[in-house]
C-alpha cells in the first residue's frame, strides 16, 4: 500500500530540475553597465575609441569592473554601484562626441553554462529597479481631422479626373459637403464616388444653398483603421524619439485603441523625457512682410491681410507671411552643430520635394529676410465639475531666427539663433524623430527612483524569507516529519514560481511578491487539510496507510474546490488590466497551480517513500508537544 | 484510537449563531455608518492627482515643507512616510480647483500635468540633498475608470463564485457563500473607513484577494458539510453543521495562522508602499476565518437548507469519491 508508480517519481525529479536550472540565474544579480555603441549602422566600437574610453574613465580615476567587447559590435561597461555608472557614461559621452551613442543598461551576470540553456532572471518591475512609466493617451480627434483633410483634396482631384463639374468641397462638422450646380452631375458623381470609396465612405444627397450637395460621412470601420493607423505611427515615432535619449530597453505598448504605454526603466529624471515624449516640436520657414510696421500692427490690432503676428523670443512682435515656405516634415535630418560664430546650430537636410521648393522661393527672395518659427505643442487635460474631461492644447510659437536670405538654399542648410548647444541637441532630436501624428499627453506617471527600488526589493526579499521561514518552523512543529515533508514541498512550490516567471521573462514588482508571500502561506493549507484529515481517520480507527490513503484521496476534491475558486479570483484580477493589481494575480495564480502539484504529488511521493509499503505502527504527524515520535 | 492524545473538538458553533449575528449586524451597521459619515479616504489612484515622496539626508520636519508649498500656491498634504527621513506630498484636486479648471484657465491646466516637477524643484532649492524617491501623477479620467474597474472587477469575480459553487453545492451554498464574502469585504472596508487609512488600487488587489481567501475557508467548510449531509443519516442540518464546523476547525485555524504568519513577516518587513495592502489582508483573513465558522454556515441554517436539498447529486458524489486514485 501506499506506492508510487516510478513514473511518477521521474516526472518530479525533472519538474524538480527544470526548476532549479530556471530559478537559478536569479541568484546572480544584474550589474550597472554602460553600453557603448557606433552612431552609423554596422559599425563597430574601434580600438581608438576603447582607447578612448579607457582615458577617459582613468581621467576621472572610475574604475569599470570590466570592459567587454558583446557579439554585436558594442562595447559593455560594467560598474559596482549606479553612482559610479553615471559619472562614467557622463566621462565617456564627452570624450566620443557625437560619433557613438551611450546607454545605461543592466547587464545579467548569468553564468554560460545557464545562459547556454537560455535561462535568464526574472525582470524587475520598474518599482523594484526605478524606472518611469507613463501612460498616454492619443489624441484622437485629429485622426478625424487627417482623414477628412485628405479626403477633401482625393474628392477634388476625382472629381476633376472625371471631368465631374462641382462648385466646392466645405467641411462641416465631422463630415464633408460637395456642392453641384445640378442634379444630373450630382448623380454621376456619386455613383462614380460611391464606386471608388465602397465600405469606406457613404454618400448622402443633401440640399445646400449653392444648390444640389452630395454629404460624405466616414463608415466607423473607416473611422477605426484611422485611429488604428495614427496609433501605430505615434509607437513608432516615440519609439525614434526614445531610442535617440540614450535609453537601452524602453517599452512602447498599445493599450486599448487610443493608449499607449510607454516604461523606462532606470531613468532617474522624468522632466526630460516627458518633454520630449508629450511636446512635439517643429520648425515653419516663413517670410518676413518687410512692408508693414508690427509695432503699429500689433497696438491697432490690424494685420495686414497676407500677413500673421508672430513674436520672437524677446518678445518683440514681427509680421511675418502666411504662407509657409517650408515646414517640418520635410526634413529627413538634422543635427546639432556650431556655426562659423560659435553659435549653436542645427544643421538640416532636406528631402527632394522639400529641396526644390525651398530653392525656388530663396533663389526668388535673395535679399529678403526669412524666419524659422519654432512650434511646440503640448495637450495638458482637466476635468470639469460635471466629471466631463477638459483637453487642451497649448501651442507655443516664437520666431528663433531671422535672417537675410543672402544665397539661393537648397537640400542642406544651418538654422541659428538657440539659446544653448543643449536646445540645438534637442530640436535636432525632435526633427530627425519626426512629428506625432497625433498629439498625445501624459495621463498616468509612476516614477520610482532608483534608491526606492533598492529598498523596494530588500523588503520584498526580507519578507518572503522571513514568512517563508516561520512557516517552516511552525510546520516542522506542528507535523513533525510529515510537516517537514510539506516544507520540502514548499520549497519546491518556492522555485517553481521563480522558475515560471523567469522562463516566461514576466515582470516581477513589488505586489507580485506579496503574492508570492501570500501563496506561501495559503499553499501549506493543502497540506493542512491533507494531514488534519489523516489525523481524523486515524482517531476513526482506520489503520496507519489506510489513513493515508484516505486522507490523501478525501482531501482532494475539497482542495481542488478551494483551489479552483480562489483561481477565479486571481483570473479576475488579471483581468482588471492594470499593472501593479495584475503582478499580484499572475503571481498568486502560478503559486496555486504550481502548489497542487507539489502539495499534493509532491509530498505524496516523499511520504510513500517515508511509510509506503511496510508496517508502520504509529504516524509522526503530531505536534512537537503531544508527546510521542 | 491509535493515539489518543489529540481529539475532535465539540464546540456548540451553530447554537451561538445568535449572538455571532448580533456581533456581525453590529460591525456592518458601524462600517456602512462609518462608510456614509466619513467615507473613504481615497487615494490619488481613484480621485486623480499628484503623490510625491521624497528623501531626505537627515530627518526633517514636515512644517517648514508645507510652508515652502504653500508659498508656492500647492494645496499640499505633508506627512513622513515609513522614517523621518522620508515624506509623502500629496496633492489632490480640491473643490475649489475643480471650479478653476471648469474655467479656460490655461495656465492652471498646465501647471497641473507637470506638479510633480515643480513641486521637487522648490524643495530642491530648500534642500539640495534631497532624492526622488517615487512620483504617481493619475490625470482625472484614469483616476475614474479605475474606480469603475475595481467595481466592476468585484461584481465579477463575486458573479464567477455564484457560479461556481452553484455547479459545484447547491443554489443555497452559494448563497451563503456570498453572504460570508460581501460580510468580509464590507467590514474590510469600513475598516478603511473607520481608521481613514488611505485606500488605494494595492488595498483594492487586497479586497480581491480577501474574496478568493474568505471563499478558500468557507469551501472546506461547505465540502465537509456536503459529505456529512450524506454520511450522517439520523442528525439533523443543524448537527451536521455543527459537527462539519468542528472537524474542519483546527485546518482552519493551522491555515489561518501560517497565513498570518507570512502577512505579519510582510507587514513589519515588506516596507511602507506595501502596508496597507498588508493590513487589509489580516483584517481579511481574521474576518474571514470568523465568517467561514460563523456566517457561512448560519446563513445556510437560516435558508433552511436539508439532507433532501443535497440528494440528486448523491449518486455522482458517491461515484465521484469511489473513483478517486
Amino acid at each position: 500500500m501506499n506506492r508510487y508508480p516510478m513514473w511518477k517519481y521521474i516526472l518530479i525529479i525533472v519538474v524538480t530540475l527544470i526548476g532549479l536550472i530556471y530559478a537559478l540565474p536569479n541568484l546572480y544579480p544584474s550589474e550597472p553597465a554602460v553600453q557603448i555603441a557606433a552612431v552609423a549602422k554596422n559599425t563597430n566600437v574601434d580600438s581608438n575609441a576603447l582607447a578612448k574610453i579607457k582615458q577617459s574613465l582613468a581621467e576621472k580615476s572610475i574604475t569599470a569592473k570590466k570592459i567587454e567587447p558583446d557579439k554585436n559590435g558594442k562595447v559593455i561597461l560594467r560598474f559596482d554601484n549606479p553612482e559610479t555608472q553615471l559619472a562614467a557614461q557622463a566621462a565617456v559621452t564627452k570624450a566620443l562626441g557625437s560619433d557613438y551613442k551611450t546607454a545605461l543598461n543592466l547587464a545579467p551576470t548569468t553564468p554560460s553554462w545557464l545562459s547556454a540553456a537560455n535561462a535568464k532572471p526574472m525582470n524587475l518591475g520598474l518599482d523594484l529597479r526605478g524606472g518611469v512609466h507613463f501612460l498616454m493617451e492619443v489624441d484622437m480627434s485629429v485622426a478625424i481631422d487627417k482623414a477628412l483633410e485628405r479626403h477633401k483634396e482625393e474628392f477634388r482631384s476625382f472629381l476633376r479626373d472625371k471631368k465631374l463639374r462641382y462648385l466646392g468641397v466645405k467641411r462641416e462638422g465631422d463630415h464633408l459637403v460637395i456642392s453641384f450646380k445640378d442634379a444630373k452631375i450630382r448623380d454621376q458623381a456619386r455613383a462614380a464616388l460611391k464606386r471608388e470609396y465602397r465600405g469606406d465612405i457613404e454618400f448622402l444627397d443633401v440640399e445646400t444653398k449653392k444648390g444640389f450637395g452630395l454629404k460624405a460621412t466616414l463608415t466607423p470601420l473607416n473611422i477605426k483603421n484611422a485611429k488604428k493607423f495614427i496609433l501605430q505611427q505615434n509607437i513608432i515615432t516615440l519609439r525614434r524619439k526614445l531610442n535617440s535619449t540614450g535609453l537601452t530597453e524602453p517599452i512602447i505598448q498599445q493599450q486599448g485603441l487610443e493608449r499607449i504605454v510607454v516604461q523606462l526603466p532606470g531613468v532617474q529624471d522624468p522632466t526630460i523625457v516627458k518633454d520630449k515624449l508629450s511636446g512635439t516640436a517643429t520648425l515653419e520657414f516663413r517670410l518676413v512682410d518687410e512692408g508693414h510696421d508690427p509695432l503699429l500692427a500689433q497696438k491697432s490690432g490690424r494685420i495686414p491681410s497676407g500677413s500673421k503676428l508672430f513674436f520672437e523670443r524677446n518678445g518683440n512682435p514681427i509680421l511675418l507671411k502666411r504662407q509657409v515656405i517650408l515646414s517640418g516634415d520635410r526634413i529627413t535630418n538634422a543635427g546639432a552643430g556650431f556655426d562659423q560664430n560659435q553659435q549653436p546650430s542645427v544643421n538640416i537636410t532636406l528631402d527632394a520635394q522639400g529641396a526644390k521648393r525651398f530653392a525656388k522661393i530663396t533663389g526668388a527672395n535673395i535679399q529678403k529676410l526669412m524666419a524659422v518659427v519654432y512650434i511646440e505643442d503640448r495637450y495638458v487635460t482637466s476635468k470639469n465639475d460635471d466629471g466631463t474631461v477638459n483637453k487642451k492644447r497649448v501651442t507655443k510659437k516664437e520666431v528663433i531666427n531671422v535672417a537675410r536670405i543672402q544665397d539661393q538654399l537648397s537640400k542642406k542648410f544651418q538654422i541659428t539663433g538657440l539659446d544653448s548647444p543643449q536646445e540645438a541637441h534637442a530640436l535636432a532630436e525632435d526633427l530627425r524623430a519626426g512629428a506625432l501624428a497625433a498629439p498625445v499627453y501624459i495621463v498616468e506617471e509612476r516614477t520610482v527612483g532608483p534608491s526606492l527600488g533598492a529598498d523596494n526589493i530588500k523588503a520584498g526579499f526580507n519578507s518572503v524569507i522571513i514568512g517563508f521561514i516561520l512557516v517552516l518552523i511552525f510546520m516542522a512543529l506542528y507535523y513533525r516529519v510529515f510537516g517537514l515533508v510539506a516544507n520540502l514541498a514548499l520549497t519546491l512550490n518556492l522555485i517553481l514560481i521563480v522558475a515560471f516567471l523567469s522562463i516566461f521573462q514576466a515582470t516581477l514588482t513589488l505586489p507580485g511578491i506579496a503574492g508570492i508571500v501570500l501563496t506561501v502561506g495559503m499553499a501549506v493549507d493543502a497540506n493542512v487539510l491533507i494531514y488534519e484529515r489523516i489525523k481524523e481517520e486515524l482517531r476513526n480507527g482506520l489503520t496507519t496507510q489506510a489513513a493515508i490513503q484516505s486522507g490523501y484521496e478525501k482531501a482532494f476534491s475539497t482542495i481542488a474546490d478551494a483551489n479552483i475558486t480562489t483561481l477565479i479570483a486571481a483570473i479576475v484580477l488579471y483581468g482588471m488590466g492594470t499593472g501593479p493589481i495584475q503582478g499580484f494575480a499572475t503571481t498568486l495564480a502560478i503559486g496555486i497551480v504550481s502548489s497542487m502539484f507539489t502539495a499534493i504529488m509532491g509530498t505524496r511521493a516523499i511520504i510513500n517513500l517515508i511509510y509506503g509499503g511496510k508496517k508502520v505502527e504509529k504516524l509522526s504527524i503530531h505536534p512537537i508537544w503531544k508527546g510521542g515520535l | 484510537m491509535p493515539t489518543g492524545t489529540y481529539k475532535t473538538t465539540h464546540i456548540n458553533f451553530t447554537g451561538k449563531r445568535k449572538i455571532a449575528m448580533a456581533f456581525s449586524i453590529l460591525l456592518i451597521l458601524l462600517s456602512i455608518g462609518a462608510l456614509i459619515t466619513r467615507g473613504l479616504n481615497m487615494g490619488v489612484d481613484f480621485t486623480g492627482g499628484t503623490v510625491i515622496e521624497i528623501g531626505y539626508p537627515d530627518a526633517t520636519e514636515v512644517e517648514p515643507i508645507r510652508n515652502a508649498l504653500t508659498n508656492a500656491g500647492f494645496e499640499a498634504q505633508v506627512q513622513h512616510f515609513g522614517t523621518a527621513k522620508d515624506v509623502l506630498i500629496r496633492i489632490t484636486p480640491s473643490k475649489e480647483d475643480k471650479q478653476k479648471q471648469g474655467s479656460n484657465d490655461k495656465n492652471d491646466a498646465v501647471k497641473k500635468a507637470k506638479t510633480g516637477d515643480r513641486v521637487f524643484a522648490i524643495l530642491k532649492k530648500t534642500n539640495p540633498g534631497i532624492s526622488l524617491r517615487r512620483v504617481e501623477f493619475v490625470g482625472p479620467q484614469i483616476g475614474d475608470e479605475l474606480r469603475d474597474d475595481g467595481g466592476v472587477a468585484m461584481l465579477l469575480a463575486l458573479a464567477g463564485i455564484l457560479i461556481y459553487v452553484t455547479l459545484r453545492f447547491e443554489f443555497r451554498f452559494s448563497v451563503g457563500a456570498i453572504i460570508a464574502l460581501v460580510h468580509d469585504v464590507i467590514i474590510t472596508v469600513g475598516f478603511f473607513a473607520i481608521t481613514q487609512i488611505e485606500f488605494n488600487l494595492t488595498i483594492l488587489a487586497a479586497i480581491l484577494a480577501i474574496i478568493g481567501y474568505s471563499l478558500n475557508d468557507t469551501i472546506v467548510v461547505f465540502d465537509r458539510v456536503r459529505e456529512n449531509f450524506l454520511k450522517l443519516r439520523k442528525a439533523n442540518a443543524e448537527e451536521s453543521i455543527n459537527i462539519s464546523i468542528n472537524q474542519t476547525l483546527s485546518r482552519t485555524i493551522m491555515t489561518s495562522l501560517t497565513t498570518l504568519l507570512v502577512l505579519v513577516a510582510l507587514f513589519m518587513f515588506g516596507g511602507e508602499v506595501i502596508h496597507g495592502f498588508s493590513l487589509a489582508m489580516i483584517i481579511g483573513v481574521v474576518i474571514g476565518t470568523y465568517s467561514s465558522i460563523y456566517v457561512a454556515s448560519s446563513s445556510l441554517i437560516m435558508m433552511g437548507i436539508t439532507r433532501e436539498a443535497l440528494l440528486p447529486p448523491e449518486k455522482e458524489g458517491a461515484d465521484e469519491l469511489s473513483e478517486l486514485p
